[in-house]
Order: C-alpha cells, then sequence, then structure tokens
C-alpha cells in the first residue's frame, strides 16, 4: 500500500502545480474534516495531499469598499469571531458554524465545505442565496463563476483537474438587507442537514425588493430556487407571498429517501423552512 | 426515609479512580501494549446471508509483514450447551460461530477470517488479498417478517423449543415462552375500559464511546495473558477457556478500566481471535475494533413487536391483562424475551394475566445485553396502553398507577411474590416532586411512565487486606464501569469504622481473586457489595482475636466500635481500647497478617422501581420533539453514594430519551447497516437535552446488611414511554413505533390533520 | 516509505517525531508518543474523546495529520494539571462526579478548558452547545454541565 505524499507549499502557482503534476492523485486539504474521514474509511486514496493552510490568500478574510472576500481555507472558528462578516451576511456565518462540533469548527473551512460536493453541505445554500462569487485557480489561470455553477453532483464538482477553490467574494450589501440560514437536523446538533435553506433579502421599508433563495439536500446539488425568490420581491413578505415561495421551493425539491429523511418529509420542510428563513431574514434586514 | 445513621453510607467522597480518569493515566482497552505486539483485524461479511463456499487465505499469508491468519477452521467445533453469559444465555455452538463464521455468514459485519500484522496497514492490505466465496441468500432483518412461512431460514436445525408437539420444521422462532396468572379471559369479562394496542421498537445499540479492545499474549508453554476492556473478565476466562480448550487456570485477564458497557461488554468478540493469533504467530496481538465494528458486528439489543391488552373498571381497577412481545435475537437464539415477558407487568398487582413471548432470529448481529434486557420494550407498549386508559378514564396517570401498583405480598405473573418493594412510595415521590407539582409550561405537555427490574444477586468474592500501618486494601473482581470502587470503599470503611481514604479498592485480575460474575444486572454494589462487608466482618473478627490475645481475655469479649477494640463490658477488665492500626502494627506478634475473604452467590436482589415525569413540546410543522423538563425518581434501597446513584439515573434516563427520539439501526434492502457511525445513528448530546432532575427514594432491601438494591438498569426502562406519552398528550395521537424521529411525527401528524378537522 | 519529520511542542515541551502521511495527530500521540490520554472513540470527528488544543484552537485529533502538526502549540489532557495540582476542571469533574466511565473524560476537560479560556461567563445553553461534539453516553450530560459551569464561577470568583 502507497503512502500518500504530504506538502504543505506556501504559494497558490506552487499548489496548483503540485496537484497537476499527480495525475488526478491529488487532493486539496484544508480543514480535513471530509478527506481524512474519507481517507480512513478507504473511499479516498490520495497520492498526494496539498495542505493549503500554508497560503496567505486562502486563509484571510479580506474587505475591500463593502465586499467580503473569505479565503476558502478560513476556519468557521475564524469566520465566526469576524465582526464584520457577522453584521454583514449573519446567514453566511451561521451557515459556516452549523458544520460539525466545535471541534470541527476549528479546522472546517467554506471551500473544503463547496468541495467535498455534498447535496447537504451547510455554508453552500447560504453562499447561493448570497450571490457568493467563488474564485478558482488552475494550469490554466484564474477565473470566477457563482457558488451554485461549482457542484455538479453528489461528491461531483465543475472543477477541472488541478484547479483550486481559493475564495468566496461576497457582494456589496445594500442598506436594509438580510440573510438567514436554517436547516433541520433530527437533533440539535452534529448531524447533517436533512434540508438547508438560505435566504437574503434587501427591503425597502415593508417591500422586498431583491430576494435569492436556495435549498439544500433537495436534489443532487445545492438549489438557486429562482421562483422563491420572484415569488417574494415585490411583497411585504405576507402569508400569501411566503406561502407562494414555500410552494416555488417543494416544486423545486428532487429528494431522494435515505437514512436521514423521506422524500415527503425532506419536500415539506422545505416550505416550511423557506418561511422560517425568510422571517429571519427579513428581521434582519429591517435592523440593518 | 432509612432509620439508620451512617458515617459514610450516603455521602459523596471522591472516587478513588479519580484523579487517574481526569488526567488520562487511566489505561482503557485500547490503551496497553506490549513489546513486538502484531496487530490484528478482521475481515468481516459484506453480506446479510449468505453461504461461505471457500476462504483462500494463501496470498494474505504470504503478504511480507503478516505473521498469522485465522479462519472457523483455527476453532474447535464446540457443543450444542447453554451458558449463561451477564444477564443473558448463550450457546456456545453459536458462541464459536458468531465469533468466526462456519458454514454461513449470518450478518452484515459478522467476521470472516482474521491476519495478525506487523502494522495495521499491513493487516488492512492482508484482508484485502483474502478471498471469499459466497453465495448470497435471501436475508430476512424485521421480527414479524422472520416469523412469517416461507422466511427465509438462518438455521436448518432450528425448531422452536416450548411448543407441544415439538415442530418438525425448521423456523427462525427459536423458542416460545409462556407466563399466566389466573384466568385471563375472565378477567377481560369483568372490564368495562379495554386498550388494545400493537407497539413495535426498532434495535438500538449500547453506544458506549469505547470500542472494544483486546490484547492477548500465548506463551510456548501453553500459558495466555490477557487484557481487555470488558464488564467480565471472568467470563472473557471462561469463553476463552471454552472456544479455545485451554484450561482456566492457564489464562489470566486482566481488566483495563472500561469505557463504557451497558450490557455489550458481557461477551466475547475479539479475544479468542486474538489469543489464536497470538498462538499462531508467537507475539502479543493487539486488536481495537473501529466504530463502524462496533456497530456492524457486536451486541446492539432486540427490535421487538409487543402487542398488549389492558382491561380496566371504570373506577380504574386494571382488571386483566395481556402482552404477546416478540424479539429479535440477531443471527443465534437467544433474545431477553424472558425478562421482557416478566417484567411486562411487574409493576402492577393484576388478578389476570397472560403473556406470552417469542425468541427470533433474523440476520442481524447477535444481541447482546442493553441494560435491563428486554423490559424497556415490553414495559413501552405496557406503559403507553397505561396511559391510553387513564386518558381513557379521565384519571391522573400517577393516580391510575397507584390504585394498581404492587406491592409486598403481589404475586407475580412470573412467579415470585414480592418482599417489601418501594413501587408505591416510588409513585408518591413522583406525585409530590416538585416537578409534578408544577403546572405544564404552555406549549408544553406532560408524560408520566413507570418501570420495573429485577437486579441481580449471583456470584461474587473479595478480599480485605489490612497493611502494616492499619490501612485496607479491598480487592474485588468487578470492573468499575461507573463508581462502584467508590461504593464497595464506603461499606468497608463504614464496616470498619475507619476514614473513607484509608480504605483502597482494587480490582483484581482472573488469578489474584476468586470468580466474579459480570458487572452487570445491577449487581456489583448488592453482591459484591456484600462480599465486600462479609470479607471485612473477617478482618473485624481477626481484629478482636487479637485484641482479646493482647488482653489476655476471650475474643466474645471484645467488641469494634468506631474503628476500634473495645472491652465488651466494664466485667470484661479495664483496657485502652486498640485502635486498627494499633493492631496492624502488633499483627506479627499475635498471629500473623490480618485478612478476610468472602465468597458467595448472593441471594435477595431487591427490585427497583422508577417513576419518570417528561415536559415536550412538538414542533407540528417539523416533528421535532423538544424536552425541557425530566424528572427520574426511584426507589434505589439505600443510596451508598448518592452523586453515582443519581448519575445512574440521569444516564438510563437519557439513553431512554435516545432510544424514544432518535436511535435506530437503518438496513438497506441488501440488509446492509446503513448507519454505522455517530453521526447516522444518533445518540443525545449534550445540546438536546436539559438538566435530568433526580428523587432517591430509599425503601431498603431486608436482605442487604446497607439495603442496597441496585440502580442501573430501572431508569432506562421508563423513557419511552414517558416521552410517548407526553407525545400522544401534545398531538392527540399515539404513538405506537420507535424512534418517534420527526419524520415520523410530522407524518402522524400530517395524516390525523383532515380527520382532526373533519371532527 | 517515506515520512514526514515534524517538530511541534506538546504542553510545552518541544517534541520531534516521524509519521507517515496517513497517521492523524491521534495515531502519533497514542501509538508514538505513548500520550494514550486522547482516546479514540470514533475516528471520524463524531464523538470528541480525542480533544486537543492546537495553536488555541479546540479540534479532534482523528482529524489532523500528524504531519500538520509542524511547528504547531499543541495541548493534551496529560498537560492540563499544573504539576501535582490539578486543573480546577479536573478537581470539580471528580468533586462533582461528572465522570462514570471516564472514556469520554479527557475529551470534556480539553473541550471545557477551551470553552472556559474563551468564555469565562458562558451560558447553560452555551456551555452545551460548546459540548455537543463530545458525547457521553454514561452521564446523561447534567452533572458535565454542572461541573463546567460551576467551575466557570470559581474562576471568575478567583478572577476578581
Amino acid at each position: 500500500m502507497k503512502e500518500a505524499r504530504y506538502t504543505a507549499p506556501e504559494t497558490l502557482d506552487e499548489a496548483v502545480a503540485l496537484l497537476a503534476s499527480a495525475n488526478g492523485s491529488g487532493r486539496v486539504l484544508a480543514g480535513g474534516t471530509d478527506l481524512l474521514v474519507q481517507m480512513r474509511a478507504g473511499t479516498a486514496k490520495p497520492g498526494l495531499i496539498v495542505d493549503v493552510k500554508k497560503i496567505p490568500e486562502m486563509t484571510t478574510i479580506t474587505e475591500k469598499d463593502g465586499s467580503y472576500r473569505i479565503g476558502a481555507a478560513v476556519s468557521g472558528a475564524v469566520i465566526g469571531e469576524h465582526e464584520g462578516l457577522r453584521k454583514a451576511w449573519p446567514g453566511i456565518v451561521e451557515a459556516v458554524n452549523l458544520i460539525g462540533s466545535t471541534q470541527v469548527q476549528g479546522r472546517a473551512s467554506a471551500g473544503g465545505n463547496l468541495c467535498n460536493a455534498s447535496p447537504a453541505a451547510d455554508s453552500v445554500p447560504a453562499m447561493v442565496a448570497a450571490g457568493a462569487m467563488v474564485t478558482i485557480q488552475g494550469p490554466k489561470g484564474r477565473r470566477e463563476i457563482p457558488a451554485e455553477k461549482v457542484n455538479a453532483g453528489p461528491g461531483r464538482t465543475t472543477l477541472a483537474p488541478g484547479e483550486i477553490v481559493v475564495s468566496f467574494t461576497l457582494p456589496v450589501r445594500p442598506r436594509n438587507s438580510g440573510d438567514a440560514y436554517l436547516r433541520l437536523i433530527p437533533r440539535t446538533e452534529m448531524d447533517i442537514a436533512v434540508v438547508g435553506c438560505g435566504v437574503s433579502l434587501t427591503m425597502d421599508g415593508d417591500r422586498c425588493t431583491a430576494a435569492r433563495v436556495s435549498l439544500g439536500a433537495v436534489a443532487p446539488t445545492v438549489l438557486l430556487v429562482e421562483d422563491a425568490g420572484k415569488a417574494l420581491v415585490g411583497s411585504t413578505l405576507d402569508d400569501g407571498a411566503l406561502e407562494a415561495a414555500a410552494a416555488a421551493c417543494r416544486a423545486a425539491c428532487k429528494p431522494i429517501d435515505d437514512k436521514r429523511g423521506t422524500i415527503v418529509y425532506r419536500t415539506k420542510i422545505a416550505g416550511v423552512l423557506l418561511k422560517r428563513a425568510a422571517a429571519i431574514a427579513a428581521e434582519r434586514a429591517r435592523s440593518h | 426515609m432509612s432509620a439508620r445513621t451512617y458515617k459514610w453510607i450516603g455521602t459523596r467522597p471522591n472516587r478513588p479512580d479519580g484523579a487517574d480518569k481526569v488526567t488520562g493515566r487511566a489505561r482503557f482497552g485500547a490503551d496497553f501494549n506490549m513489546p513486538g505486539q502484531l496487530v490484528g483485524k478482521v475481515l468481516r461479511s459484506p453480506h446479510a446471508h449468505a453461504l461461505i463456499k471457500s476462504i483462500d487465505t494463501s496470498a494474505a499469508e504470504k503478504l511480507a509483514g503478516v505473521k498469522a491468519v485465522v479462519t472457523a477452521k483455527d476453532f474447535p467445533e464446540q457443543e450444542n450447551i447453554t451458558v449463561p453469559a451477564g444477564e443473558m444465555q448463550v450457546n456456545l455452538r453459536d458462541v464459536t460461530r458468531n465469533i468466526m463464521a462456519r458454514e454461513k455468514v449470518l450478518y452484515d459485519g459478522h467476521a470472516v477470517a482474521a491476519v495478525a500484522a506487523t502494522t495495521e496497514a499491513v493487516a488492512k492490505e492482508a484482508l484485502a488479498l483474502i478471498k471469499v466465496e459466497y453465495e448470497i441468500l435471501p436475508h430476512v432483518i424485521d421480527v414479524e417478517a422472520a416469523m412469517k412461512d416461507g422466511a427465509p431460514i438462518l438455521h436448518d436445525h432450528l425448531r422452536t423449543e416450548g411448543v407441544e408437539p415439538k415442530p418438525t420444521k425448521a423456523t427462525n422462532i427459536a423458542k416460545r415462552i409462556d407466563f399466566a396468572k389466573g384466568d385471563v379471559a375472565a378477567g377481560f369479562r369483568k372490564a368495562e375500559v379495554v386498550v388494545e394496542r400493537k407497539f413495535t421498537t426498532q434495535p438500538v445499540h449500547q453506544g458506549y464511546i469505547e470500542p472494544h479492545a483486546a490484547l492477548a499474549s500465548a506463551s510456548e508453554d501453553g500459558q495466555v495473558q490477557v487484557w481487555s476492556t470488558t464488564q467480565g473478565h471472568f467470563q472473557v476466562r471462561g469463553f476463552c477457556s471454552r472456544l479455545l480448550n485451554i484450561e482456566t487456570s492457564q489464562i489470566r485477564v486482566t481488566p483495563s478500566e472500561i469505557g463504557g458497557g451497558f450490557g455489550g461488554k458481557t461477551v466475547v468478540y475479539l479475544e479468542p481471535v486474538a489469543i489464536r493469533l497470538s498462538q499462531k504467530s508467537g507475539k502479543p496481538v493487539k486488536m481495537v475494533m473501529t466504530r463502524e465494528e462496533v456497530f456492524r458486528a457486536s451486541g446492539p439489543t432486540s427490535a421487538g413487536v409487543v402487542e398488549v391488552k389492558i382491561g380496566a373498571t371504570r373506577d380504574g381497577r386494571i382488571v386483566a391483562a395481556e402482552c404477546m412481545v416478540a424479539l429479535q435475537a440477531g443471527a443465534f437464539p437467544g433474545s431477553p424475551v424472558g425478562p421482557a415477558c416478566m417484567c411486562s407487568f411487574a409493576c402492577y398487582d393484576i388478578d389476570d394475566i397472560k403473556v406470552v413471548g417469542y425468541d427470533v432470529v433474523s440476520n442481524r448481529p447477535k444481541v447482546a445485553a442493553y441494560r435491563a434486557p428486554g423490559a424497556p420494550i415490553s414495559c413501552w407498549g405496557v406503559e403507553s396502553a397505561i396511559d391510553e386508559l387513564a386518558i381513557e378514564l379521565g384519571m391522573d396517570p400517577i393516580e391510575l398507577r397507584l390504585k394498581n401498583a404492587a406491592k409486598q405480598g403481589t404475586k407475580t405473573h412470573y412467579g415470585p411474590t414480592f418482599n417489601r418493594i418501594g413501587f408505591v412510595e416510588t409513585l408518591e415521590a413522583a406525585k409530590s416532586s416538585p416537578h409534578y407539582q408544577t403546572p405544564v409550561k404552555r406549549g408544553f405537555h406532560r408524560g408520566v411512565a413507570a418501570g420495573f427490574w429485577f437486579n441481580v444477586g449471583a456470584d461474587s468474592s473479595a478480599a480485605a487486606h489490612v497493611g502494616e500501618d492499619g490501612t485496607v486494601t479491598v480487592i474485588s473482581g468487578n470492573p468499575d464501569i461507573g463508581g462502584s470502587r467508590a461504593s464497595l470503599a464506603m461499606m468497608a470503611a463504614e464496616e470498619l469504622g475507619v476514614d473513607y481514604e484509608k480504605v483502597r479498592p482494587v480490582i483484581a485480575d482472573t488469578s489474584s481473586i476468586g470468580f466474579n460474575f459480570v458487572t452487570g444486572g445491577s449487581r456489583v454494589t448488592f453482591a459484591t457489595g456484600l462480599a465486600v462487608v462479609n470479607a471485612v466482618k473477617e478482618v473485624v473478627r481477626e481484629l478482636k482475636i487479637r485484641a482479646a490475645k493482647i488482653w489476655e481475655v476471650e475474643p466474645e469479649a471484645v467488641v469494634w466500635e468506631n474503628g476500634m477494640a473495645k472491652p465488651a463490658s466494664t466485667n470484661v477488665g479495664e483496657f485502652e481500647p486498640l485502635s486498627l492500626s494499633q493492631l496492624a502494627a502488633m499483627a506479627g506478634k499475635t498471629g500473623g497478617p490480618i485478612n478476610g475473604h468472602a465468597q458467595l452467590n448472593a441471594q435477595g436482589a431487591g427490585p427497583g422501581f422508577g417513576v419518570h415525569i417528561v415536559d415536550l413540546a412538538v414542533d407540528h410543522d417539523t416533528g421535532i420533539v423538544t424536552i425541557d423538563r425530566y424528572t427520574a425518581v426511584q426507589d434505589v434501597g439505600t443510596a451508598i453514594h448518592p452523586s453515582y446513584v443519581e448519575g445512574q439515573m440521569q444516564g438510563g434516563a437519557v439513553q431512554g430519551i435516545g432510544w424514544a427520539l432518535n436511535e435506530e439501526y437503518i438496513y438497506n434492502a441488501k440488509g446492509k447497516l446503513d448507519n454505522p457511525g455517530f453521526l447516522d445513528y444518533r445518540i443525545p448530546v449534550a445540546s438536546d437535552l436539559p438538566m435530568i432532575e433526580t428523587v432517591i427514594v430509599e425503601v431498603p432491601n431486608p436482605s442487604h446488611p446497607y439495603g442496597v438494591r441496585g440502580v442501573g438498569e430501572v431508569p432506562i426502562v421508563p423513557p419511552m414511554a414517558a416521552v410517548g406519552n407526553a407525545i400522544a398528550r401534545a398531538t392527540g395521537i399515539r404513538f405506537l413505533d420507535l424512534p418517534m424521529s420527526p419524520p415520523r411525527v410530522s407524518a402522524a401528524i400530517d395524516a390525523a390533520r383532515p380527520k382532526m378537522a373533519a371532527e | 516509505m517515506s515520512k514526514t519529520h515534524v517538530t511541534t511542542t506538546i504542553n510545552g515541551e518541544p517534541v520531534e517525531f516521524l509519521c507517515d502521511t496517513s497517521q492523524t495527530v491521534l495515531d502519533v500521540l497514542r501509538d508514538q508518543l505513548g500520550l494514550t490520554g486522547s482516546k479514540e472513540g470514533c475516528g471520524s470527528g463524531d464523538c470528541g474523546a480525542c480533544s486537543i488544543i492546537v495553536d488555541g484552537r479546540l479540534v479532534c485529533g482523528c482529524l489532523m495529520l500528524g504531519a500538520e502538526a509542524e511547528g504547531c502549540r499543541i495541548e493534551t489532557i496529560e498537560g492540563m494539571a499544573a504539576g501535582d495540582h490539578l486543573h480546577p476542571l479536573q478537581k470539580r469533574f471528580v468533586e462533582m462526579a461528572a465522570l462514570q466511565c471516564g472514556i469520554c473524560t479527557p475529551g470534556f476537560l480539553v473541550a471545557s478548558k477551551a470553552l472556559l479560556d474563551r468564555n469565562p461567563n458562558p451560558t447553560e445553553t452555551e456551555v452545551r452547545y460548546w459540548l455537543a461534539g463530545n458525547l457521553c453516553r454514561c452521564t446523561g450530560y447534567d452533572k458535565i454541565i454542572r461541573a463546567v459551569m460551576d467551575v466557570a464561577a470559581e474562576l471568575r470568583e478567583t478572577a476578581r
């Protein structure tokens, strides 16, 4: 049995070159909270491990003209302690902080959560609702794509061989905007989302002027539910609008029956969470 | 409530092993190592049911670093005889097949072969090189499906015991048992209200945090040493002796500290395999299960079906009760259906009772004991039905139980007549508890349920050695799973009249103390406690002899009080009392070392009763249940160390809450376990729970010098029904199937909605 | 097999070790350095029995490679007591019977210390959520939560 090689490059170029040279057997190591579990279970057998935590761009949070950039390898704990992000994007922060335990938070990152490509990843619906752009660097250079375009299916991404997710860029936040992420789990902690729902809203007085809604764990990838957003825009988030958005969420669901939930249950919960998350996001928008 | 006053009993001193356990110094199963040890790993079946056509280990044997490979061929065939194991009975022919599959694999995770290699990586690689040819057979998991005609048959030789005439056809129903008291048909004719329901439970695991681990070292002269994490190192010795044809005196088993067991560590999985690998390789072999192996291959408890029928008169007198319990035994016969049947109606004084039980094999790991084995399953049904009866009758659920409570003199449906028991006192304490006396908060609903467990006595040995400075070592042979060192030392200190700090308890290996039955059945503080007390009485008897010698009086003229020998009366003469340390210092001149020993089969274990109260809220949109307040009330006889008594009550309650709400084995269509990890086998986490309040009731057991009954098992019996009863009151829906997980609760609420609207 | 050479600090002492890439910090602590106080209950970050503090962050030892420890400061249960003086958490866990079997105890103590180092005045809910990644099957958590709350109050009192 061949042992993997461990490397911890200090620049992105070096990391990309290492990955590209690994003939597809390379794996990026950020927090390791998924990779190490997969290695132990034998489902991942990397020949090369590229630890990206020594690359400054991937491990820092920066702000420029109201737009935040979160390094893909920044741990959940660090994101949770960032005052600026907590104020501007409380939904993203709570979503990232829901990944695993306190211990897992000490390591797990939004980049890892995205690239693990689980449909139930907690941070992804929040990023999608926020309209986050993902910076990717690879052998052919740098590109930016919306967060919802990174996953291709359970465990699969649209990344080309050798590409690394570098960071998330969040749009400038208009006044009176708020976001929220809710998930349903059977316990209060330590579970994988049965359904996750991210909502990002901008309000003008009582009226919703912009809305993005996303769902996790109800389809092979996290969904951007445009119809749900449309149902909210222009409304006062009255019961009718909320029910229309909930219906759009339920209609968007293509879930499976598995050990974590049933099709019927997941579909129902998608609507329930939409209403609850929208209420929280609206409350935050009003006080933002 | 206890009339006697004690110096140590009932106080809360620090446990003797406390410092070791908070510093990481304490050594658990996986913490033992020997120079030159090999790593042992097990190859496990990927199929739920299959014939083993062939096993080819040649490639694995040739791999560099592999020192031994074993399969069933390396273990002698066993007789078809049943021996006790913990609170369960096991058949040796089955045990050898469970530790290593022979003709067939009978569940996903069943051991097929094992290797010992220089490193874990080599061992894993070797497992991958073992070629097993299987012929896959149809499988059956569910207990009712396994009972049906035409179900896949696990064992061609199996005929249902307890049925006349003796069946001739192979079956999965290993046994039928019957209990009856009075005439149940006549009883039901008197009933004005009848509740009849069918309940089910899913398989659940004990969920100890420490995986099974063992280290074995076999010498060329035939001697064997084993270090393992177990609830009974004497059982490990016994099993290994029988399974490997080694005399017991040749095997020395040292128990590690044990990281939880709850009944699941009363049987053997790794130890015989590690010994065999060590014998073949000539090196020590260490084996540690992964968490996945623990779930797939070690003792969960049964799933069950419980059909309950209870009849009462309008005034709340239960006149007849009937129950059918069918339990999964897993791959081999031996579910806890016996205790499940016996515990079912044990709380109540009912004239006419009929209980029937079935022990059913299916393609799941062989079940092991789990805290009050069987009782939580039957009581989930019975206590839910009693609650429904209370609602029908418009009675307070505690009043209904008080009206029908078993008491001293009540004859049980399984035979014995209760001696002094404390169920009435427990119900009264529940009724007057701060929790029950406080109105339920808005949006929350309250459930109540009761539970019973026999508690167990059985074999114990103990010794007490007085050191030359007058301090005392108390030696026993039961692994300390939750503070028993403290309770044993406290009883010894009380008996001797010396300070608790002067008594040091140790747990000896199988070669250093006489036989002890497992740590289980809530027996250690009762039975081993009795042995310790008797050993200390021996010491006291000897101390009096020594004092008499010094004073030149008759031993009968000496009394032992507050840790000192004193003249029995002034007639004896004027002597300064002699302390334990003085007598110890003079021991060499008065007859040599001062020690006491005791061995016994403890009789008269005192049955325990508990009543649990829960307040909870149900989110009608999501089906999520939130526990707001929980109280466990229990008659424990005497609480030797109240903190550890409370701990048992709290821990049992929370395991029950997990069983009620989320825990279950989930199998896929191929019969493979789909959730073999703590991520999806959802045991309660800290944030799921409120504080667990406790009310200790003390109705001393007349058969124990300090009134001990045993405490550990009763508290897992009531929680499922207590939670279900509260959910029933919150939703108007009687839940019949465990777990009451969010998808199920939500589906039930949705299914009931149109009906409710129509009403 | 090429091993990685790692220089790190464990409980204040400089430590060097060689490890395979697949070895976790937990493997290294337990199997190579003889520090068996950190326990393996699951190997997948679900039980918290291997909780350690790395550069001030609470992590699971089973979810970090040994190779990643290069240059890190690691704290384990073995370093919690100061000489023969137990940490207040260790002392109160024993006094308040916050352990039964004790297998989860090192993890709970390390995690609780990480909490109190960060938040000297946690609410019961904060304690419960912080410790949600530490599984205990014996106690029902009650006495553990009480002990942590008690020590927090005691430390606040001392700090005054």
